[in-house]
């Protein structure tokens, strides 16, 4: 059965690789649907859990791809499901960064750079507005990402600092009764 | 190009340095570890703010580039940050770097939270660590614009963006594939300077 399951990985996240665009975050929905709905690997409260615990650790959101693997197949799963998911785009990537810098010279370049700049930016505030919409239940829990926001902006300290509070604020909140 | 109309930009001015292939292992090694709540707001204050390896502006388009192609945002920047500094091996080694060691740190969260993560504390603190999370990538888009000083045409396709996913879950590729040709055609139109 072990074969039949990395070969299903592999062909899950390799399919996934090359249309995930958008990042990890906007693959979340795709991927439950095919890990849970399709091959019926696990639940969906087991998917949240894992999802949840790939936000909580550090590294790449994408790693929740690996630990998906690793759940389904332990070690060889994580192997298999990690360069599923991450060796075809960063192919394309790699080749297209080519292309890209070979072009940087031509002054239709440097404008498309100008402008997916600022697209980038409205994009990356556009993914944490909607990271909040679907953790956040309530007023403190938006004021709480709202706090780590303006931590963000105007401190110089490292962000840690106020994802470390954010943690503690949470563990206060529910021994308080209210929760996030 | 009217070299005399304008003062010379940031990223005009910023010279890139050397970065050998162990520094390269060892900053990525240090954004995938300390990346909590996705790697991208840790990878721009390592890469730009602590290192120097790029300019704002330059590490944007980096990163604006990595996003429209498929796959994860931060192993796209990786790989073409790794290839700019030390070709191909560089981006082997970023890539490398960027996931090894957060992957060892999550298998053990996972077992971690297999055992406790029933206990109230557990939970509540990884709630306020997601709801946290939200703020860091917020805070991290809103330093970026801050720092881009941006015109009339960035705030107008970046403003665009925000709202077309934020607030109407536009897909992504559409949303880019629509505003980047907006943003270039806006550009050409606009030839004076304020």
């Amino acid at each position: 059965m072990k074969p039949g399951v990395l070969l299903a990985l592999a062909k899950t996240f390799g399919g996934l690789s090359l249309v995930a665009v958008g990042g990890a975050n906007a693959a979340v929905p795709e991927i439950q649907r095919q890990v849970v709905g399709r091959l019926h690997w696990m639940d969906d409260g087991a998917f949240a859990h894992l999802f949840a615990i790939s936000q909580a650790a550090p590294g790449p959101n994408v790693l929740l791809v690996s630990l998906i693997g690793w759940r389904v197949a332990g070690l060889a799963g994580l192997l298999v499901a990690t360069v599923a998911m991450n060796l075809p785009s960063s192919l394309l990537a790699f080749a297209a960064g080519r292309a890209w810098r070979r072009w940087s010279a031509s002054p239709w370049i440097g404008r498309l750079q100008r402008v997916l700049g600022p697209i980038a930016v409205g994009l990356i505030v556009a993914s944490g507005v909607v990271m909040a919409r679907t953790s956040d239940h309530g007023l403190i829990a938006a004021g709480l990402t709202a706090a780590v926001a303006a931590f963000v902006v105007f401190s110089r300290r490292s962000p840690m600092w106020a994802l470390g509070a954010a943690a503690v604020a949470g563990v206060a909140l529910n021994r308080l009764g209210v929760g996030l | 190009m009217q070299p005399s109309l304008q003062p010379p930009s940031p990223a005009q001015l910023f010279v890139p340095p050397h970065v050998t292939k162990a520094a390269l292992f060892l900053g990525f090694l240090k954004i995938g570890l300390i990346g909590f709540g996705g790697v991208g707001p840790w990878a721009r204050r390592v890469i730009v703010e602590e290192r120097g390896w790029m300019a704002e502006a330059d590490y944007a388009a980096v990163l604006g580039f990595g996003q429209i192609l498929p796959g994860a945002n931060t192993i796209n920047a990786a790989v073409i940050i790794g290839d700019r500094f030390q070709g191909a091996a560089g981006a082997a080694i970023a890539v490398l770097a960027l996931l090894s060691a957060p992957m060892a740190v999550l298998i053990a969260a996972a077992a971690l939270y297999d055992r406790f993560g029933s206990l109230p504390d557990v939970r509540g603190a990884l709630s306020g660590v997601a709801v946290g999370a939200a703020g860091l990538v917020i805070g991290t888009g809103l330093k970026m614009a801050r720092k881009l000083r941006p015109d009339a045409i960035a705030l107008l396709v970046g403003g665009c963006a925000l709202v077309a996913v934020a607030a109407f879950r536009a897909p992504l590729l559409a949303t880019v594939l629509a505003l980047a040709p907006i943003g270039v055609g806006l550009s050409f139109v606009r030839r004076s300077p304020r």
